[in-house]
């Protein structure tokens, strides 16, 4: 087996798409791969809301008063970006997208472990988005994504509660679909794959998956104990009674720096699978790869005082949390130099996926590298709270996490909608993506060394040159966002029809119909070879 | 000037610790700019020497090597522990004051600062400091937490309600610089800013004598104490019900639960505002709390009073 | 054999593997539950050792004989739990249902008894809230003299009593929150059973409920010594 079928143009007859119309049929399926397309519907609904108050943001720092709202406009809107930009957007966008859609694909079965959890996680996370959304157009919350208290349980007046809310319940459908993958992965492979022969898309996804397990209920209890102080003004977190307000940056930070993990290990996880894909070559150190992600996610958990160098706590525990970080960028640093190897004596090809795996490579690693600027105890007391911190986090958020989502989106398009986007367009996108983002935020590394503080609704003259260069890169990359946004639509009614594997890519998923039945397969798959089983028998072993 | 000079990348050094923070800066940016470049420029060599030639290319079937991946585990880890010794070692020498700094006190609230010299004048969003002198800040919030940020002088730590938390610098050279608010904190978080005026010596006393004529924290502090009434209890020959407090500061205490600890800034602050937890030994649980009394400014004044006890400075309470 | 397939859902190979993702599955949800739970024994901890009169004071205005009559109830009805999971391996339709209902009956028990000390502990004011809106609805913490003697007999303050109540009731009601879900569970699995869906090849929902239902009761051995149990008495 596993050699590629022969590429037929044909349209399958039935498929998870056509096999019904009507709206109950989508309202209550079970299927993941319509699942997956409820998540992407409404992932992408509320990137587009979260986008466009970035776009106000810039524009409004064009000039160092403020040029369109006021500051109480301005704090809401950031804080508004974050959440919904986080929340709502990063942090489900891998998983229950792509992960959703690929992972009984990739190990071979017909659905994954727990159907209707899965359709239950989307409602959930529906709901948390109303409750959020409510806060949204009902006057917005001020406290920054971040919550710190005390201003945010004694002295904030906007809609924390609602947004607190609509935060708590969206953690449940993370928590859901994490346990989900993890059984699925669990118990119910394909015969023949064993842990050291699945796609190194699933690696991720498993350690992905106990980050969201293990870290969200810790979210979870500490939004609620915000909510309880905020209604019954006892003092939990308000020094005036006992508490203290630092309490809640350690519960808060202790999910919250695994949970930017949750949103690059999935990357990585897109990009060794469009790296290996398109230089048609297995990828170079499996097993380093798959042990760094298990590592970054472990270590991921143990460096969250990373984030409070300067509160006053001890000097001690800074020491120990500072190296702590830095030991974190290790694996990540073992994974960008297994992906470069990967095209060495390869065959590599410019696909616009592929475009945008390099892309994340490159900005990865100064992303990556900027981190150390802040794991770093000295430089940290002069660049935290300043945009130095603001880029670095977009550099991994948008210029690596939102850069591998798109490249999986187009890798995996003519499987999921099993129409064939314009490429040449596409590549255009990701080139006006890459430039527009680093326009955007590499002078905000500059701003930050310099001095200026985040969430600023209006600044000093001095910062005013590097503040517009950063708003005229957000104009370049918002457009570089709307590009794919009309092509991938437009190919789902007009693009060519796809073949099961048009990329000639290995993977489970490319040995079905494009789009896969229902029920996947016409027969359960039975694996005999790793992946990325690229080169053939008579191919020189090196 | 060179043409550069309007486009800086790095804020002036106005302190003792700024260039040595900028060189761990310009040492990191080089491996950042190194390393991305590294991958960058390897991606696209192997990218363009590798390009499919052809549908049926076949690659070759390599798995991967020990010794690279040893090589660039080793090589990262060493370059991180180097740079975190390095980092760490800057940090902590620049976390300790010397021991001959000045003090002065800072209040942070919504949207403003307030910062109090020992001497008596007070400044509103302004801060002159002499040049050359090691100056300690001790900060307190009155409502949310803030954070005091000088980007000249490269220090920053986050203003806390309810405790002390304390920064110190060595200004270098004459000038004003900004300072800033570095933790979200309301509406007018970007209006919490002001300026740093460093003087010489000279400069900096006249400054201090001139202006408005009013008392020092330390005289201000003793009014309060008589009016108080915190003299009759804590009768300076101890005679009172509670303990005498000549040279007490800095001197270790003994608490009813067993535990000794330092007459510091906090110590005195807690004992103002909550003392049933801080039973002194040998002494009736009977100091009521002044919590609602007395602002944080006052508590400061209060400090400086009692710190001046016991001390040439002490100037004699009048109820 | 012909009622296995009627059971098994379409994404599963065969009921084994459906029952070992079901176990699994629940497994995994406990671990989060753990750092749900987790995340309060944290804050819990850290403000006991900072306040640890105020929490010793607390704790001895607690009924000690309440919180141990429910400890043994929860235990109880944890084997109860575990004789319906064993019947339903052994296909006993009637013990089945015979225990489950008992265990349910014993966590009404404990949810009874929760009732009787929380309403204690509203008469004797000893509610954590200090809104506006509570002391409206006469809900304040103003402890009455008998609490208030052991408070001050701990020289504790009453912050901090308010702090450590703010605490028993949360994780208590948290507690309780889940063995109302758990006897929900246990309703439905009742209902199946009397119709009669489980046998000894298929009773996965019973031995997952099962697990679920020990999770509940080993919180509560933790819970009862942290909140029943600091400082000694007598």
């Amino acid at each position: 087996m596993s050699t590629a079928p022969a590429e037929i143009s044909v349209e399958p007859r039935v498929h998870y798409l056509n096999v019904d119309y009507g709206i109950k049929s989508w309202l209550l399926t079970t299927d993941h791969k319509r699942i997956a397309m409820l998540y992407l519907a409404s992932i992408t609904f509320m990137f587009v809301i979260g986008g466009a108050f970035a776009v106000i943001m810039r524009l409004h720092l064009i000039e160092p008063t403020g040029a369109l709202v006021e500051p109480e406009t301005y704090n809401k809107l950031f804080t508004m970006h974050g959440i919904i930009m986080i929340f709502f957007f990063l942090i489900p966008s891998i998983p229950a997208v792509l992960g959703n859609f690929l992972v009984p694909l990739m190990i071979g079965a017909r659905d994954l472990a727990f159907p209707r959890i899965n359709l239950l996680s989307w409602y959930i996370y529906v709901v948390g988005a109303a409750f959020t959304m409510y806060a949204v157009v009902s006057g917005g919350v001020d406290t920054g994504w971040t919550f710190y208290t005390p201003y945010s349980s004694t002295y904030a007046n906007t809609h924390v509660m609602a947004t607190a809310l609509g935060v708590f319940i969206t953690g449940f459908s993370s928590i859901l679909t994490g346990l989900n993958f993890i059984v699925t992965i669990h118990k119910m492979r394909a015969p023949g794959m064993t842990w050291f022969r699945m796609p190194l898309f699933l690696w991720a996804i498993y350690a992905t998956s106990m980050i969201m397990i293990l870290g969200t209920p810790v979210l979870a209890i500490t939004i609620v104990l915000l909510a309880l102080e905020r209604l019954l003004h006892v003092g939990i977190f308000d020094p005036n009674l006992g508490g203290d307000p630092l309490l809640f940056q350690h519960m808060f930070w202790f999910y919250s720096h695994p949970a930017v993990y949750i949103m690059i290990l999935l990357g990585m996880g897109v990009v060794s699978e469009l790296v290996t894909c398109f230089s048609k070559k297995r990828i170079f150190g499996y097993s380093f790869v798959a042990f760094s992600s298990v590592s970054i996610a472990v270590l991921s958990f143990l460096v969250w005082g990373h984030h409070m160098f300067v509160t006053g706590q001890s000097i001690y525990a800074g020491l120990v949390f500072s190296l702590l970080s830095f030991l974190v960028a290790i694996p990540s640093a073992i994974k960008v130099f297994n992906w470069t190897a990967t095209l060495y004596k390869g065959s590599v090809s410019y696909q616009a996926p592929m475009l945008y795996a390099m892309g994340f490579i490159g900005l990865f690693t100064m992303g990556g590298l900027t981190g150390l600027f802040l794991a770093s105890l000295a430089t940290d007391v002069h660049l935290n709270g300043t945009y130095f911190i603001v880029a670095h986090f977009h550099y991994i958020m948008v210029g690596s996490a939102v850069m591998a989502y798109l490249g999986g989106i187009h890798f995996w398009w003519p499987k999921i909608t099993g129409r064939l986007y314009p490429d040449t367009w596409a590549r255009f996108a990701a080139l006006v993506i890459f430039i527009g983002f680093n326009l955007t935020f590499f002078p905000q590394f500059m701003l930050g060394y310099l001095g200026m503080p985040r969430r600023y609704a209006f600044y000093p003259q001095e910062f005013q040159v590097l503040n517009v260069m950063s708003s005229a890169g957000a104009s370049i990359l918002a457009v570089g966002y709307l590009i794919p946004l009309v092509y991938l639509f437009w190919s789902m009614r007009y693009g060519p029809v796809a073949s099961s594997n048009p990329w000639g890519a290995k993977g489970l998923e490319w040995q079905t119909s494009s789009p896969p039945p229902t029920d996947n397969f016409e027969e359960t798959p039975v694996v005999t070879e790793g992946a990325y089983a690229y080169s053939s028998e008579e191919a020189p072993v090196v | 000037m060179p043409w550069w000079s309007g486009f800086p990348i790095h804020p002036e050094r106005g302190s003792t610790i700024a260039e040595g923070v900028d060189h761990l800066h310009y040492f990191l940016t080089a491996i950042t700019l190194i390393f991305t470049a590294i991958i960058f420029a390897t991606i696209f060599y192997f990218a363009v020497k590798y390009r499919r030639q052809s549908e049926n290319d076949k690659p070759p079937h390599i798995a991967g090597s020990l010794t690279l991946e040893i090589l660039w585990t080793l090589i990262p880890t060493l370059l991180a522990f180097v740079t975190f010794v390095w980092s760490a070692s800057l940090y902590f020498r620049n976390s300790r004051p010397p021991e001959a700094a000045l003090e002065i006190f800072v209040i942070g609230k919504q949207w403003m600062w307030q910062l109090q010299h020992p001497e008596g004048p007070r400044e509103i969003n302004e801060l002159h400091v002499p040049v050359g002198q090691p100056i300690k800040l001790t900060m307190i919030s009155q409502d949310v937490i803030h954070d005091f940020y000088v980007p000249a002088f490269r220090v920053k730590k986050d203003v806390l309600p309810g405790r002390y938390s304390s920064i110190w610098f060595q200004a270098t050279k004459t000038g004003k610089y900004h300072f800033f608010c570095a933790q979200y904190c309301g509406a007018q978080h970007a209006g919490m800013i002001g300026w740093v005026y460093v003087m010489t010596p000279v400069d900096y006393e006249e400054w201090l004598s001139g202006g408005v004529k009013g008392e020092s924290m330390a005289q201000a502090g003793g009014r309060l104490f008589g009016q108080l009434g915190c003299i009759t209890c804590h009768m300076p020959d101890g005679t009172g019900r509670g303990p005498s407090l000549e040279g007490l500061f800095g001197k270790p205490v003994q608490l009813q639960d067993g535990r000794t600890v330092p007459a510091d800034e906090a110590y005195l602050r807690e004992h103002i505002l909550n003392p049933r937890a801080l039973t002194v030994k040998g002494y009736p649980p009977i100091m009521p709390t002044f919590q609602g009394q007395v602002s944080e400014e006052q508590v400061l004044q209060l400090i400086a009073f009692v710190k001046s006890l016991g001390t040439e400075e002490r100037k004699p309470a009048k109820p | 054999m012909s009622e296995a397939p009627l059971a098994l859902a379409h994404q599963f190979d065969d009921l084994d593997q459906q029952h070992e993702a079901g176990s699994l599955g629940m497994w995994v949800f406990l671990v989060t539950e753990i750092m749900f739970f987790g995340g309060l024994f944290a804050g819990y901890t850290i403000y006991r050792s900072l306040y640890l009169e105020g929490f010793v004071a607390g704790s001895h205005i607690l009924n000690i004989k309440l919180g141990a009559t429910n400890t043994a109830v929860l235990i109880a009805s944890s084997f109860t739990m575990a004789m319906a999971v064993h019947s339903a391996q052994k296909g006993r339709r009637r013990a089945v249902m015979g225990f489950l209902l008992l265990t349910m009956l014993l966590g009404f028990t404990f949810l009874g008894i929760k009732c009787v000390e929380y309403h204690d502990k509203y008469v004797e004011h000893l509610i954590p809230c200090e809104s506006v809106a509570c002391s409206n609805l006469g809900l304040q913490f103003a402890p009455v003299e008998q609490a208030l003697q052991e408070i001050q007999k701990q020289h504790a303050q009453l912050a901090h009593v308010e702090l450590y109540f703010c605490f028993y009731f949360f994780m208590t009601g948290m507690h309780a929150l889940h063995m109302i879900i758990g006897i929900g569970i246990m309703t439905y699995l009742l209902l199946m059973a009397r119709r009669g869906k489980f046998n000894a090849q298929y009773y996965a929902p019973i031995e997952v409920a099962g697990l679920y239902w020990h999770f509940v009761d080993i919180v509560w051995i933790f819970l009862f010594p942290l909140l029943y149990l600091i400082g000694g008495r007598y």
